[in-house]
């Protein structure tokens, strides 16, 4: 294929050639109507033409910014390599925004067409459609509640589509010119980063940058036009468009997609991915649901189970990675695979995943060995957008769970005096759009970039490892380390706890908010017959807050081992009377903590910490799913968690 | 019997531009008695082709009977119910079914039981044409026109938007799922007229919002005529084109909601009147 490769400067280019060499093969499946709908490569490639022809029809430019709003769903797959063919660039977005924070994407790139999935969306745009100077013409998929509205500028998917088959023999030279123009500089998507600190920023990345990447990362873990992902990760974010374009399309493998995200488990056990991607959050939701329905099954079973998890646990891991193990130790964990793994494994959809990887945030220890112990390759990634995903990752001989792997083919890895992780890769992105200032402050002259994140190499590994936001790594009053995520992370491991932020810049000593697990705090109450009747009354109960303060002490004990960040243990704390939630600006929309917002929102509260108040009373504002506002208050309990003594290091020593 | 209603029986235009059709169901002074309760009197009204028509009231004024009237549940002693230009003789319920006439309840009536696609697919039932025989081999004729009628139930799941619980007993759903379920099998008859009783009762805002987005797009986008009894005024004010209101068994009331929110004579049934 070496020869050849030299063509394969676009993404068209790449569909081009999969529809010519495997024409026959699914690319994309979405289920519908409660059946799998298949569409094979030749197939895409017709659909797309159509679109594109139908854009060029509507009279799109090259250079123009398509905006890309939906879930995932074959449609707007195409409709990214579509606009791709024309010289244009999609801005996949996320569905979820409100009005408001998409017209401050739409604003900022201009977007001259809109691509959008339903009456919804097409609301928000028309909402904002008058800041919007640049925006001419929307798309939409499902025509449901929108035949009524004014058509001059919307137009239904199938009918551009329709127009562009009817106007094929005028557009397709220029169609063709187009693609030929097309080349490894020329930009591949512009998606915007979730903007855990103020703005979101669209981040350029040219076809270079993606297939490049998507080669080498399909290199790494020998992907092959067999794999099938399941497409249900924001399209918005760099890891859907690596995986269910990148890579899709430079092996030619299948992408799935779920028939609503409600469906998503469901259709995740009936696909059964090879290839397969999920936050930490997510397999810990799975795990914790797991062992839930376990805690409600029969004695026998319930034997079983830890029987053989323990079997697994034991064995597992080493099996995985290859290493010897003793004929015992396999012909129980054959046993274990009959009775347990493997039909577990198949009621998660995780039974023929070859390659699973995590990212985004630290994973769990144990939830990681939960996943590998029963066989399922589960490995780490360190990346980001501006990377193009890929900086580290871990090899299937070398798996760990507090670290993030080795450097990925291709990209150099180096940490700088003040312990921030920095890189320099074929992937690494072009810039941010319009806005020169922050490209020079993320990338210098020679194409190193920061990540903002601040890590170690392990000296006997190699392996890296991330201890915190660089920004958020402050110092306490006493000069003494202060990495917040790093405490966070130890306590999320918790499945009780949901979300946890640490506050201690500056400061004497270390406090915390805590937001309770529904699910898990939930179905603790119903087996104690405790009644509940919401969220804060739940997160305000007694015994609650004695079981929360239990996993602090437990944790404090830990970060009492670590040398450097001893002083992070938790003085005081409190469990917050509502979810931290996105629509409030208190997370971004990738589920992140915004900590400047919620320590300005929470001032009272975090005084109240500081203070050394017994309770505190507070009332703070809430925005509805539909946008309306309203206020919750609620009086919160503080308490005081035992720490352990440092023994204060000699100046001298 | 050829005596006009106050309204016209030829279609007319909506504030917002829906064109609606001629009348579809007419109800002519119908009364109907229990034993010495009269639980309608004397009530004339009508129905157009394409319409969201409500009926409101206090409790206990004769809504649910009538709807019951017109679902053939109820046969009145006096009065007659037109139907498409022609009187409508005492029918049971399945024959009005099979009329184009379905209805949802005010406590839910789902098989409890059976999953979410079961249920909708016994809305199919007027549909279903194959020998019980043909039925139980599973052969031929039966498995082509289950097919069929599967397709077209997948198609309310997608609607309604209830892929998730396709396979889940309904016994197991929350009362607002309930509910929409309960609609999809009534929409699996493809009714030309949808009766619902009280569809948002026991709902919250959240629910009731949805529900009303399903019911304008249900007469958006399949053409039926809806009528329907709601107690939540704001939501009967939003959606429906022309509003009857009936109090002790009287109509007090009927036209547009702006009419009808101006009539004294239904601001004192809502609000009460003093007797001095």
């Amino acid at each position: 294929m070496a020869q050849s490769n030299a063509a394969l400067e676009s993404i068209p280019a790449l569909l081009a050639r999969n529809a010519a060499t495997f024409g026959d093969k699914a690319a994309y499946r979405e289920k519908e109507y409660g059946i799998w709908q298949r569409w094979n490569w030749g197939q895409v490639a017709k659909e797309v033409e159509e679109l594109a022809l139908g854009f060029l029809n509507l009279g799109i430019h090259e250079g123009d910014f398509v905006a890309i709003i939906g879930r995932n769903r074959p449609y707007f797959y195409w409709a990214m390599a579509a606009a791709q063919s024309v010289g244009a660039i999609p801005v996949p977005m996320y569905q979820e925004q409100n009005a408001e924070e998409m017209a401050y994407v739409l604003g900022h790139c201009g977007a001259r067409f809109v691509v959008a999935e339903d009456q919804e969306q097409v609301d928000k745009v028309i909402d904002v459609q008058d800041e919007l100077h640049q925006f001419e013409h929307m798309v939409y998929i499902d025509p449901r509640g929108l035949r009524k509205y004014d058509h001059r500028r919307l137009h239904e998917f199938s009918h551009v589509q329709e127009q562009g088959r009817a106007a094929r023999d005028e557009f397709l030279p220029e169609l063709k010119a187009r693609i030929e123009r097309l080349n490894l500089d020329s930009t591949c998507v512009m998606l915007y980063t979730s903007g855990t600190t103020g703005k979101p920023k669209g981040v350029v990345l040219s076809n270079r940058n993606i297939i490049t990447t998507a080669q080498s990362s399909c290199e790494f873990d020998n992907l092959g036009p067999g794999e099938d992902v399941l497409a249900y990760l924001p399209m918005a974010w760099v890891g859907d468009f690596i995986f269910s374009i990148g890579q899709a399309y430079w092996t030619g493998f299948c992408v799935n997609c779920p028939e609503s995200p409600e469906t998503m488990m469901t259709d995740l056990r009936e696909i059964g991915p090879t290839y397969y991607f999920a936050p930490p959050r997510f397999f810990e939701g799975q795990l914790t649901s797991v062992m839930i329905r376990m805690e409600d099954s029969g004695r026998f079973k319930k034997w079983l189970f830890d029987k053989f998890m323990g079997v697994a646990r034991k064995y597992g891991p080493d099996i995985l990675a290859g290493k010897s193990v003793g004929l015992k130790g396999r012909i129980s964990y054959a046993l274990g695979n009959l009775f347990v793994y493997g039909p577990l494994k198949n009621t998660l959809g995780l039974s023929r995943v070859r390659v699973g990887y995590t990212a985004g945030e630290a994973i769990g220890p144990e939830l990681f060995e939960f996943y590998r112990s029963l066989g399922i390759n589960l490995k780490q990634l360190y990346g980001q957008t501006e990377a193009t995903v890929y900086i580290t990752q871990q090899p299937d001989s070398d798996v760990r769970s507090d670290t993030v792997g080795v450097p990925s083919p291709g990209v150099e890895v180096v940490i700088r005096d003040n312990g921030e992780v920095y890189y320099r890769s074929p992937g690494v992105f072009v810039e941010y759009y319009n806005n020169p200032e922050s490209t020079a402050d993320t990338k210098d002259a020679e194409g190193w970039v920061a990540t903002g994140d601040a890590g170690y190499f392990e000296k006997d590994t190699g392996q890296l490892r991330i201890i915190d936001r660089a920004k958020d790594v402050g110092k306490m009053a006493d000069g003494g380390m202060f990495a917040p995520k790093f405490v966070e992370n130890k306590l999320k491991f918790f499945p009780d706890i949901l979300e946890v932020v640490v506050f201690g810049a500056g400061r004497d000593m270390c406090t915390a908010f805590v937001n309770i697990d529904l699910t898990a705090v939930g179905s603790w109450a119903e087996r104690n017959n405790v009644a509940y009747a919401s969220y804060q009354e739940l997160a305000g109960h007694p015994e609650v807050y004695s079981a929360i303060a239990e996993h602090l002490e437990e944790v404090n004990k830990s970060v009492a081992q670590d040398e450097m960040l001893s002083g992070c243990q938790i003085n005081r704390f409190l469990i917050l009377h509502k979810e931290l939630d996105a629509d409030d600006g208190e997370l971004t929309r990738t589920r992140k903590v915004r900590r400047k917002i919620i320590g300005e929102k929470y001032a009272d509260l975090i005084d109240a910490l500081y203070s050394g108040k017994s309770e505190i009373y507070t009332e703070t504002e809430v925005t509805y799913e539909d946008g309306r506002k309203g206020s919750i208050s609620a009086t919160l309990e503080i308490r005081d968690v035992p720490v352990v003594p440092v023994n204060q290091k000699v100046a001298a020593e | 019997m050829n005596e006009m209603t106050d309204n016209s029986t030829v279609g007319y235009t909506t504030e917002d531009g829906r064109k609606i059709g001629d009348t579809m169901m007419e109800m002519k002074k119908i009364t109907l008695r229990f034993g010495g309760v009269v639980a309608i009197e004397n009530i004339s009204f009508d129905i157009h082709e394409g319409e969201i028509r409500a009926i409101i009231g206090p409790n206990g004024a004769g809504k649910s009977s009538m709807l019951n009237v017109i679902s053939g549940f109820y046969n009145p002693q006096e009065g007659e119910v037109w139907f498409h230009g022609s009187k409508r003789p005492p029918m049971h319920p399945y024959q009005v079914a099979e009329q184009g006439i379905a209805r949802t309840f005010q406590n839910i009536a789902l098989f409890k039981g059976m999953s979410t696609l079961d249920n909708i697919m016994t809305g199919r039932m007027t549909k279903m044409n194959a020998g019980m025989l043909s039925q139980a081999i599973w052969w031929g004729k039966a498995a082509r026109e289950e097919e069929e009628h599967r397709q077209r139930v997948e198609e309310i799941i997608d609607f309604l938007e209830i892929q998730a619980i396709r396979k889940t007993p309904v016994g197991r759903l929350p009362y607002g799922m309930q509910k929409r379920v309960e609609l999809g099998r009534a929409l699996a008859s493809e009714p030309k007229l949808l009766l619902l009783d009280e569809p948002m009762a026991g709902m919250n805002v959240e629910e009731k919002e949805d529900m009303s987005r399903f019911i304008l797009d249900v007469n958006d986008e399949f053409g039926t005529t809806i009528a329907l009894i709601e107690h939540d005024m704001g939501v009967v004010m939003d959606i429906s084109d022309r509003v009857v209101v009936m109090d002790y068994g009287k109509k007090i009331g009927d036209g547009t909601p702006a009419e009808v929110l101006a009539n004294q004579d239904v601001i004192d049934a809502y609000l009460g009147v003093s007797n001095d």
